[in-house]
């Protein structure tokens, strides 16, 4: 019996992880070989091979050298990071107060962001451009940051009321019972148990920001504030007759690597069951 | 310099629920007062207003002399413990008991030892760096008593504190909650379901329903004179028995005997204007085998004879178990109970009566036994309002 059940574990095991190894791959394919493009010199882009035959770092050195590349950089980190800050604030502000209290409304504005979740972007591009035109917000910071909040924020309203609803409303009531005042309560008791769904929230929120092209590409028009997923479609490389594939993948992975930190920074923030042992068990 | 008033303390819910109404409660400095009633009586949102938490719609509320209708929590100087406990999980047992001093700006050496005191009254010290998820039911438990313990605050307040835990830790704890308000001295208004926490914690009892406030007073006044049938069957475990009955030419007639009204009952009757149609109750502990008494004892109650359904020896004393013959009695305070016990979907026929006899008593399973009831014990209340005909009021 014993020898039977391990043998059904070790076949289900082995089914796994042939599925897992087939997931893997397929996702991580396409990233190895942006990385496998980025490291081959200019003469083997085109070999074919999965593993660069001569590997070299040039193609990173030049977009570090081009000033179109490094702008673009700064323009990202800069406007996705102050989007961010500003839609999880808004988004946890609102999220607690449409998770925990009951006002007139609250089902029209649930309602409405969902509404702007679901709204195509596609259709909002002319418009934008032209009153962002008009109102001198046009290849702006601002001008990204404001399109990119307001898809954000359902987004962070969304998951962060989830992550509130967890949270036992006894807590803020025992809160209150110690004397805390209502600020007190939300910044001592409740803020640190939501501070995993804030960073969730935030990631969430950032990366969605950081590999925007629609808006960016739509809404700028010189590197005084273009992002790099804009900035990539400019590339021409070196000279006008050489291949920019090679410097695009470098870019790419550039940009890709903030993320990875970013998830791999919060990550162990985002370990859920903290609210474990808050109520009776 | 704590008393807590409640006068015609009324709450409606903004969905249009009357969740308590016009309740007047006069606790004393240093009481320990009990609310009990079947669930969704109103007793948490009682304790809630008393709290803060929860507005109160009409009526005042007065602590030590002052309305604080409009204080926020804060400002009343009460602390709660929670039915799940409520425990801040991110923070330590120590940090926890420590956060209501903390957010007081009790200097750092006051904060210490006053966590350290508290620890050593509840028996928390060795635990005070671990995490509430860490820590067993009980354990918390202690931790949020002691959370309300560390800033001496003018009353408690406990909603079900020991309900979840279990039977064992539940009677363990009910002592130590005993000592601990005696020890400290504080006005404790504490909410339970339970039988034996009401009877044997408080001073006073306040017995609610629907809202409203039925009776007050000591535990056992209220066991021996119930003002309406529906404390009279919440109070006491196993309850009361009721048994249709009618009153005639001085005589109470009902499934188990015909009985000649003693003097004092008849003169209650007289003055409640009793109706003809009545509910008799009797408590278990007023039954007794009637082969152990004597003529003159049998003569001052009546007897009836049974088929013993189940027999329960608890050693000092058996606990012995009748199905009657006939209707049960009806009304909607007896519905209510049933409902709140979980009683009401049992299919019975006849009437159950529990009677508790003493260890000696010869009866056996099975067979007839006949048992005597003492005529004065027995209590009549009005069916249709509830009333305790026979109330000896104070
Ligand atoms: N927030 C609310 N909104 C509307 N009605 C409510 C609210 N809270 C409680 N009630 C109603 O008020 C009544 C009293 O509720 P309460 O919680 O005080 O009962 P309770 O006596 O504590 O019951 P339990 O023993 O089950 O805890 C109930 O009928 C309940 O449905
Ligand atoms: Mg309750």
């Amino acid at each position: 019996m014993a020898g039977l059940g391990g043998t059904e574990t070790l076949g289900r095991k082995s089914r796994w992880a042939i599925l897992d190894l087939v997931v893997v791959v397929y996702a991580l394919v396409p990233v190895l070989w942006i990385m496998s493009l980025s490291f081959k010199t200019t003469k083997t882009l085109t070999d074919g091979n999965f593993i660069p035959r001569e590997w070299t770092l040039d193609n990173y050195k030049a977009i570090f050298q081009t000033s179109e590349f490094v702008r673009a950089l700064g323009n990202s980190i800069g406007i996705a990071i102050i989007s961010t800050v500003i839609a999880v604030v808004l988004g946890t502000m609102a999220a607690y107060a449409v998770a925990r209290l009951d006002f007139p409304g609250k089902k029209a504005l649930v309602g409405v962001s969902l509404l702007v979740a679901m709204f195509p972007q596609v259709s909002l591009v002319s418009p934008l451009f032209e009153i962002e035109r008009s109102v001198g917000l046009f290849n702006t910071w601002p001008g990204l940051i404001l399109p990119y909040i307001t898809f954000a924020l359902p987004l962070s309203i969304y998951t962060l009321s989830a992550f509130f609803r967890e949270i036992p409303w006894e807590l803020e009531k025992a809160a209150k019972m110690d004397g805390a005042t209502p600020a007190q309560a939300f910044r001592k008791v409740i803020a640190p148990l939501a501070a995993p769904g804030v960073f969730t929230t935030a990631i969430l929120v950032f990366i969605l920001c950081w590999n925007d092209f629609l808006f960016a590409i739509s809404l700028t028009s010189t590197s005084a504030s273009r992002t790099v997923p804009a900035a990539l479609s400019f590339f021409t490389g070196a000279s006008q007759f050489e291949d920019p594939t090679g410097s695009i993948s470098a870019a790419a992975v550039v940009i890709t690597v903030p993320i990875i930190v970013f998830v791999l920074l919060f990550q162990r923030r985002i370990v859920a069951g903290l609210t474990s042992g808050a109520v009776k068990g | 310099m704590a008393e807590i008033v409640l006068d015609k303390v009324t709450k409606r819910y903004p969905d249009g629920a009357l969740a308590v109404s016009d309740v007047d409660i006069e606790i004393a400095d240093g009481e320990f007062i009990i609310l009990v009633g079947p669930s969704g009586c109103g007793k948490s949102t009682t304790l809630n207003m008393i709290a803060g938490l929860e507005d109160i719609t009409s009526g005042e509320l007065r602590i030590g002399g002052n309305r604080v209708n409009e204080r926020a929590p804060k400002d009343r100087d009460i602390a709660m413990v929670f039915q799940s406990y409520a425990l801040y999980p991110h923070m330590t047992v120590r940090e926890n008991m420590a956060f209501p001093l903390r957010l007081a700006k009790v200097d750092n050496a006051t904060v210490e030892r006053k966590v350290n005191d508290a620890a050593e009254i509840l028996d928390l010290t060795q635990h005070l760096d671990r995490r509430p998820a860490n820590l067993s039911g009980g354990q918390r438990q202690r931790v949020a008593m002691g959370r309300a313990i560390v800033r001496s605050p003018k009353a408690f307040l406990m909603d079900e504190p020991l309900s979840n835990l279990d039977a064992k830790l539940r009677v363990q704890m009910r002592t130590s909650v005993s000592r601990l308000q005696k020890q400290l001295g504080t006005t404790m208004v504490y909410v339970t379901h339970d039988q034996v926490e009401a009877m044997t914690l408080g001073d006073r009892v306040v017995v609610m329903r629907g809202g409203v406030v039925q009776q007050i007073g000591a535990p056992q006044y209220l066991y021996d004179h119930p003002s309406n049938l529906f404390v009279a069957g919440f109070i006491g475990s196993p309850s009361m028995n009721f048994l249709p009955a009618t009153l005639e030419d001085g005589t109470l007639r009902s499934s188990l005997a015909e009985l000649p009204l003693t003097d004092r009952i008849r003169k209650l009757l007289e003055s409640a204007d009793a109706p003809r149609e009545v509910i008799m109750g009797v408590r278990p502990e007023h039954f007794e085998d009637a082969a152990l008494l004597d003529d003159a004892s049998r003569a001052r109650g009546a007897t009836f004879t049974g088929q013993v359904d189940v027999l329960e020896s608890m050693g000092s004393d058996k606990y012995a178990y009748f199905t009657l013959s006939g209707e049960q009695a009806t009304s909607a305070e007896l519905a209510e109970l049933a409902a709140d016990v979980g009683s009401a979907d049992v299919p019975t026929s006849g009437i159950q009566l529990v009677t508790r006899i003493s260890a000696a008593s010869p009866a056996r399973l099975g067979q007839s036994a006949e048992i005597w009831f003492d005529a004065d014990k027995v209590q009549l209340f009005d069916p249709s309002s509830g009333r305790n005909l026979t109330f000896a009021g104070e």
